[in-house]
Protein backbone atom coordinates (compact mmCIF):
# COMPACT_ATOMS: atom_id res chain seq x y z
CA UNK A 1 0.00 0.00 0.00
CA UNK A 2 1.10 3.67 -0.59
CA UNK A 3 0.04 4.85 2.84
CA UNK A 4 2.44 1.96 4.65
CA UNK A 5 5.35 2.94 2.12
CA UNK A 6 4.88 6.50 2.93
CA UNK A 7 5.44 5.13 6.82
CA UNK A 8 8.73 3.05 6.34
CA UNK A 9 10.20 6.21 4.42
CA UNK A 10 9.55 8.66 7.40
CA UNK A 11 11.02 5.68 9.83
CA UNK A 12 13.97 5.66 7.49
CA UNK A 13 14.53 9.03 7.21
CA UNK A 14 14.08 9.80 11.02
CA UNK A 15 16.32 6.38 12.06
CA UNK A 16 19.03 7.94 9.26
CA UNK A 17 18.87 11.38 11.27
CA UNK A 18 19.53 10.01 14.68
CA UNK A 19 21.98 7.47 13.20
CA UNK A 20 24.18 10.40 11.99
CA UNK A 21 23.37 12.23 15.46
CA UNK A 22 25.01 8.68 17.13
CA UNK A 23 27.73 8.28 14.43
CA UNK A 24 28.92 11.73 14.86
CA UNK A 25 28.48 11.80 18.93
CA UNK A 26 32.20 11.52 20.78
CA UNK A 27 30.88 12.60 24.30
CA UNK A 28 31.69 15.72 26.09
CA UNK A 29 35.18 16.17 27.30
CA UNK A 30 34.51 19.78 29.14
CA UNK A 31 31.29 21.70 29.81
CA UNK A 32 30.14 24.32 27.96
CA UNK A 33 30.94 27.60 28.70
CA UNK A 34 27.65 28.49 30.24
CA UNK A 35 27.71 25.58 32.25
CA UNK A 36 31.27 26.25 33.11
CA UNK A 37 29.76 29.63 34.66
CA UNK A 38 27.11 27.91 36.62
CA UNK A 39 29.50 25.50 38.25
CA UNK A 40 32.38 28.01 39.33
CA UNK A 41 30.03 31.00 40.64
CA UNK A 42 26.90 28.91 41.44
CA UNK A 43 27.30 28.66 44.87
CA UNK A 44 28.56 31.95 45.97
CA UNK A 45 25.62 33.40 43.49
CA UNK A 46 22.92 30.98 44.09
CA UNK A 47 23.97 29.29 47.12
CA UNK A 48 22.17 25.91 46.07
CA UNK A 49 24.39 22.54 46.86
CA UNK A 50 21.99 20.90 43.54
CA UNK A 51 23.00 23.08 40.79
CA UNK A 52 20.29 21.65 38.79
CA UNK A 53 18.13 23.31 41.38
CA UNK A 54 19.97 26.49 40.96
CA UNK A 55 19.68 26.58 37.11
CA UNK A 56 15.40 25.73 37.30
CA UNK A 57 14.42 28.11 40.19
CA UNK A 58 16.75 31.00 40.18
CA UNK A 59 18.98 31.32 36.18
CA UNK A 60 16.29 29.89 34.45
CA UNK A 61 13.43 30.70 36.74
CA UNK A 62 11.14 32.26 34.15
CA UNK A 63 11.12 29.09 32.42
CA UNK A 64 10.21 27.42 35.65
CA UNK A 65 7.16 30.06 35.84
CA UNK A 66 6.26 29.65 32.51
CA UNK A 67 6.59 25.41 32.98
CA UNK A 68 3.93 25.51 35.84
CA UNK A 69 2.20 28.11 33.79
CA UNK A 70 1.40 25.00 30.66
CA UNK A 71 0.91 22.62 33.74
CA UNK A 72 -1.66 24.88 34.84
CA UNK A 73 -3.26 25.49 31.72
CA UNK A 74 -3.15 21.56 30.94
CA UNK A 75 -4.78 20.67 34.04
CA UNK A 76 -7.27 23.58 33.40
CA UNK A 77 -8.48 22.23 30.11
CA UNK A 78 -8.53 18.63 31.33
CA UNK A 79 -10.70 19.85 34.05
CA UNK A 80 -12.52 21.71 31.57
CA UNK A 81 -13.07 18.57 29.10
CA UNK A 82 -14.31 16.54 31.87
CA UNK A 83 -16.76 18.15 33.57
CA UNK A 84 -18.92 16.16 34.95
CA UNK A 85 -22.55 17.04 33.65
CA UNK A 86 -25.16 15.06 35.66
CA UNK A 87 -23.76 14.52 38.77
CA UNK A 88 -26.72 12.24 39.38
CA UNK A 89 -25.33 9.31 37.50
CA UNK A 90 -23.68 7.73 40.16
CA UNK A 91 -24.87 4.44 39.82
CA UNK A 92 -22.04 2.84 38.49
CA UNK A 93 -20.96 -0.52 39.56
CA UNK A 94 -17.81 -0.90 41.33
CA UNK A 95 -15.70 -3.58 42.45
CA UNK A 96 -14.65 -3.67 45.85
CA UNK A 97 -10.97 -3.43 46.53
CA UNK A 98 -9.34 -5.92 47.77
CA UNK A 99 -8.05 -5.98 51.18
CA UNK A 100 -4.57 -5.93 49.97
CA UNK A 101 -4.90 -2.43 48.25
CA UNK A 102 -6.58 -1.29 51.12
CA UNK A 103 -4.78 -1.62 54.11
CA UNK A 104 -1.36 -1.02 52.17
CA UNK A 105 -2.83 2.34 51.15
CA UNK A 106 -3.67 3.34 54.82
CA UNK A 107 0.09 2.78 55.79
CA UNK A 108 1.45 3.87 52.55
CA UNK A 109 -0.26 7.60 51.70
CA UNK A 110 0.97 9.25 54.67
CA UNK A 111 4.32 8.04 54.39
CA UNK A 112 4.26 9.10 50.16
CA UNK A 113 2.92 12.22 51.34
CA UNK A 114 5.84 12.84 53.81
CA UNK A 115 8.18 11.62 51.47
CA UNK A 116 6.66 14.29 49.07
CA UNK A 117 7.83 17.40 51.71
CA UNK A 118 11.00 15.85 52.40
CA UNK A 119 11.87 15.91 48.50
CA UNK A 120 10.58 19.20 47.40
CA UNK A 121 11.89 21.26 51.10
CA UNK A 122 15.37 19.13 50.24
CA UNK A 123 15.35 20.22 46.58
CA UNK A 124 18.26 22.72 47.08
CA UNK A 125 20.16 19.61 48.67
CA UNK A 126 20.01 17.05 47.34
CA UNK A 127 18.57 15.24 44.18
CA UNK A 128 14.89 15.89 43.90
CA UNK A 129 13.05 19.18 44.29
CA UNK A 130 9.41 20.60 43.78
CA UNK A 131 8.33 18.84 40.68
CA UNK A 132 9.49 15.41 41.74
CA UNK A 133 8.11 15.82 45.60
CA UNK A 134 4.64 16.90 44.01
CA UNK A 135 4.69 14.27 41.76
CA UNK A 136 5.17 11.91 45.03
CA UNK A 137 2.35 13.52 46.59
CA UNK A 138 0.25 13.16 43.51
CA UNK A 139 1.09 9.43 43.09
CA UNK A 140 0.08 9.05 46.79
CA UNK A 141 -3.27 11.06 46.67
CA UNK A 142 -3.72 8.92 43.72
CA UNK A 143 -3.32 5.46 45.29
CA UNK A 144 -5.61 6.87 48.29
CA UNK A 145 -8.11 7.12 45.07
CA UNK A 146 -7.47 3.96 43.58
CA UNK A 147 -8.52 2.51 47.27
CA UNK A 148 -11.24 4.26 48.06
CA UNK A 149 -13.14 4.53 44.77
CA UNK A 150 -16.60 5.46 46.42
CA UNK A 151 -15.49 8.21 48.72
CA UNK A 152 -16.39 11.81 47.15
CA UNK A 153 -13.70 14.28 47.24
CA UNK A 154 -14.03 17.72 46.55
CA UNK A 155 -11.73 20.31 43.84
CA UNK A 156 -12.19 22.75 45.66
CA UNK A 157 -9.34 22.30 48.40
CA UNK A 158 -7.11 21.40 45.38
CA UNK A 159 -8.11 24.47 43.60
CA UNK A 160 -7.34 26.64 46.78
CA UNK A 161 -4.21 25.40 47.42
CA UNK A 162 -3.07 25.64 43.84
CA UNK A 163 -4.43 29.35 43.67
CA UNK A 164 -2.78 30.40 47.05
CA UNK A 165 0.92 28.57 45.51
CA UNK A 166 0.64 30.06 42.17
CA UNK A 167 -0.12 33.42 43.12
CA UNK A 168 2.72 33.14 45.43
CA UNK A 169 5.45 32.22 42.96
CA UNK A 170 4.43 34.89 41.34
CA UNK A 171 4.48 37.49 44.10
CA UNK A 172 7.92 36.36 45.49
CA UNK A 173 9.05 36.62 42.08
CA UNK A 174 8.08 40.13 42.16
CA UNK A 175 9.37 40.45 45.16
CA UNK A 176 13.22 40.01 43.75
CA UNK A 177 12.61 43.06 41.53
CA UNK A 178 11.62 45.26 44.41
CA UNK A 179 14.41 44.20 46.88
CA UNK A 180 17.24 42.30 45.34
CA UNK A 181 18.49 42.79 41.47
CA UNK A 182 15.43 41.01 39.76
CA UNK A 183 13.04 38.80 38.86
CA UNK A 184 12.52 35.49 41.14
CA UNK A 185 16.56 36.12 42.20
CA UNK A 186 16.65 34.48 45.26
CA UNK A 187 18.71 37.05 47.54
CA UNK A 188 15.87 38.33 49.35
CA UNK A 189 16.70 36.16 52.46
CA UNK A 190 20.15 35.56 53.23
CA UNK A 191 21.93 32.75 51.40
CA UNK A 192 23.24 31.09 54.96
CA UNK A 193 25.72 28.82 55.06
CA UNK A 194 26.06 26.60 52.16
CA UNK A 195 24.80 22.99 52.17
CA UNK A 196 22.51 23.27 55.11
CA UNK A 197 18.65 23.22 54.82
CA UNK A 198 18.45 27.21 55.80
CA UNK A 199 20.21 28.36 52.57
CA UNK A 200 20.11 29.70 49.19
CA UNK A 201 18.21 32.55 50.32
CA UNK A 202 14.27 31.96 48.58
CA UNK A 203 14.95 28.88 46.78
CA UNK A 204 13.79 26.62 49.22
CA UNK A 205 10.40 28.36 49.75
CA UNK A 206 9.92 28.80 45.97
CA UNK A 207 9.91 24.83 45.35
CA UNK A 208 7.50 24.57 48.54
CA UNK A 209 5.32 26.16 46.38
CA UNK A 210 5.85 24.65 43.46
CA UNK A 211 6.14 21.22 45.13
CA UNK A 212 2.45 22.12 46.23
CA UNK A 213 1.21 23.43 42.82
CA UNK A 214 2.31 20.88 40.79
CA UNK A 215 1.05 18.26 43.64
CA UNK A 216 -2.30 19.82 43.53
CA UNK A 217 -2.33 19.78 39.95
CA UNK A 218 -1.70 16.62 39.17
CA UNK A 219 -3.84 15.31 41.90
CA UNK A 220 -6.86 17.15 39.96
CA UNK A 221 -5.90 15.64 36.87
CA UNK A 222 -6.30 12.45 37.96
CA UNK A 223 -9.50 13.26 40.45
CA UNK A 224 -10.83 14.60 36.81
CA UNK A 225 -10.04 11.72 35.00
CA UNK A 226 -11.96 9.26 37.91
CA UNK A 227 -15.08 11.55 38.51
CA UNK A 228 -15.19 11.00 34.62
CA UNK A 229 -15.48 7.45 34.43
CA UNK A 230 -19.02 7.30 36.34
CA UNK A 231 -20.36 8.65 33.25
CA UNK A 232 -19.25 6.29 30.66
CA UNK B 1 32.98 -0.47 16.94
CA UNK B 2 34.17 -1.42 20.10
CA UNK B 3 35.13 1.96 21.52
CA UNK B 4 31.18 2.85 21.39
CA UNK B 5 30.30 0.69 24.07
CA UNK B 6 30.16 2.86 26.45
CA UNK B 7 27.63 4.94 28.85
CA UNK B 8 27.06 7.56 26.83
CA UNK B 9 26.72 5.99 23.05
CA UNK B 10 24.83 3.00 24.98
CA UNK B 11 22.11 5.39 26.87
CA UNK B 12 22.16 7.29 23.33
CA UNK B 13 21.68 4.47 21.42
CA UNK B 14 18.76 3.24 23.66
CA UNK B 15 17.10 6.85 23.28
CA UNK B 16 17.66 6.52 19.54
CA UNK B 17 15.83 3.31 19.54
CA UNK B 18 13.00 5.05 22.39
CA UNK B 19 12.19 7.60 19.78
CA UNK B 20 11.89 5.21 16.53
CA UNK B 21 9.56 2.71 18.44
CA UNK B 22 7.53 6.20 19.62
CA UNK B 23 7.29 7.05 16.11
CA UNK B 24 6.39 3.80 14.80
CA UNK B 25 3.77 3.57 17.11
CA UNK B 26 2.27 6.99 16.45
CA UNK B 27 2.19 6.25 12.83
CA UNK B 28 1.15 2.75 12.77
CA UNK B 29 -1.31 2.70 15.49
CA UNK B 30 -5.22 2.58 14.74
CA UNK B 31 -6.04 2.38 18.95
CA UNK B 32 -6.43 5.92 20.12
CA UNK B 33 -4.56 5.18 23.41
CA UNK B 34 -1.92 3.38 21.86
CA UNK B 35 -1.38 6.81 20.04
CA UNK B 36 -0.96 8.64 23.10
CA UNK B 37 1.38 6.12 24.22
CA UNK B 38 3.70 6.27 21.44
CA UNK B 39 3.55 9.66 21.71
CA UNK B 40 5.02 9.66 25.49
CA UNK B 41 7.88 6.62 24.22
CA UNK B 42 8.51 9.75 21.72
CA UNK B 43 8.96 11.99 24.53
CA UNK B 44 10.82 9.84 26.82
CA UNK B 45 13.16 8.88 23.55
CA UNK B 46 13.68 12.82 23.87
CA UNK B 47 14.60 12.70 26.98
CA UNK B 48 17.33 9.92 27.21
CA UNK B 49 19.22 11.77 24.13
CA UNK B 50 19.46 14.76 26.22
CA UNK B 51 20.58 13.77 29.41
CA UNK B 52 23.09 11.33 27.25
CA UNK B 53 24.29 14.26 25.34
CA UNK B 54 25.02 15.94 28.77
CA UNK B 55 26.98 13.31 30.21
CA UNK B 56 30.78 13.72 30.64
CA UNK B 57 32.95 10.96 30.73
CA UNK B 58 33.58 9.83 34.45
CA UNK B 59 32.48 12.78 36.04
CA UNK B 60 29.61 12.98 38.63
CA UNK B 61 26.00 14.49 39.72
CA UNK B 62 25.97 18.10 39.54
CA UNK B 63 25.39 17.97 43.17
CA UNK B 64 27.98 19.95 45.08
CA UNK B 65 28.49 17.94 48.81
CA UNK B 66 31.24 17.33 50.82
CA UNK B 67 32.22 14.71 48.42
CA UNK B 68 33.24 17.59 45.49
CA UNK B 69 36.03 20.16 46.36
CA UNK B 70 33.47 23.05 45.15
CA UNK B 71 36.71 24.89 44.19
CA UNK B 72 37.20 22.61 41.66
CA UNK B 73 33.47 22.03 40.67
CA UNK B 74 33.46 22.64 36.83
CA UNK B 75 36.17 19.66 36.77
CA UNK B 76 34.17 16.73 37.94
CA UNK B 77 30.84 17.48 37.61
CA UNK B 78 28.29 16.77 34.15
CA UNK B 79 26.46 19.37 32.68
CA UNK B 80 23.34 20.61 34.46
CA UNK B 81 21.78 22.33 32.13
CA UNK B 82 20.13 19.34 29.80
CA UNK B 83 19.05 17.75 33.28
CA UNK B 84 17.20 21.03 34.22
CA UNK B 85 15.59 21.05 31.10
CA UNK B 86 14.69 17.81 30.97
CA UNK B 87 13.20 18.23 34.60
CA UNK B 88 11.21 20.57 33.02
CA UNK B 89 10.40 18.52 29.74
CA UNK B 90 9.29 15.56 31.90
CA UNK B 91 6.90 17.43 33.73
CA UNK B 92 5.27 19.41 30.60
CA UNK B 93 5.17 15.46 28.79
CA UNK B 94 3.20 14.39 31.98
CA UNK B 95 1.02 17.22 31.61
CA UNK B 96 0.58 16.94 27.66
CA UNK B 97 -0.24 13.07 27.88
CA UNK B 98 -2.90 14.08 30.56
CA UNK B 99 -4.29 16.23 28.15
CA UNK B 100 -4.56 13.53 25.10
CA UNK B 101 -6.50 11.31 27.53
CA UNK B 102 -8.66 13.47 28.07
CA UNK B 103 -9.74 14.15 24.52
CA UNK B 104 -9.12 10.38 23.70
CA UNK B 105 -11.80 9.95 26.72
CA UNK B 106 -14.12 13.06 25.12
CA UNK B 107 -14.11 10.80 21.91
CA UNK B 108 -14.58 7.85 23.19
CA UNK B 109 -18.06 9.51 24.75
CA UNK B 110 -19.19 10.75 21.94
CA UNK B 111 -18.87 7.85 19.40
CA UNK B 112 -18.28 4.75 21.67
CA UNK B 113 -14.81 3.81 19.55
CA UNK B 114 -11.37 3.96 20.09
CA UNK B 115 -10.84 3.29 16.15
CA UNK B 116 -8.86 6.17 14.91
CA UNK B 117 -10.66 5.32 10.97
CA UNK B 118 -14.05 6.24 12.73
CA UNK B 119 -13.21 9.50 13.18
CA UNK B 120 -13.29 11.17 9.65
CA UNK B 121 -14.01 14.63 10.30
CA UNK B 122 -10.49 16.28 9.59
CA UNK B 123 -9.93 13.53 6.74
CA UNK B 124 -9.53 15.00 3.27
Amino acid sequence: MVKDSFIILVLIGVAFILANLFAGFTGNIDLSAVANHYAENGPEEVGSANLVTAVVVTYRGLDTLGEVTILFLSAAIVGFFLKVENKDHKNRELKYTSEILNTASQILVPIMLLFGAYVFINGHLSPGGGFQGGAIIASGLVLMFLAQPKKAIGHKLINIVESISGVSFVLLGVAGILFASGFLDNKILSLGRFGTLFSAGLIPIIYIFVGLKVGSELTGIGLSLRENQDEA
Amino acid sequence: MIEKFNLENISLAVGVLVILIGLWGLLTQKNLIKIVIGFALFDTGIHIVMVSIGYIKERTAPILDEAIDVTNASNIIVDPIPQALVLTAIVIGLGITALMLSYVLRMYHKKKSLEINHYKDLKW
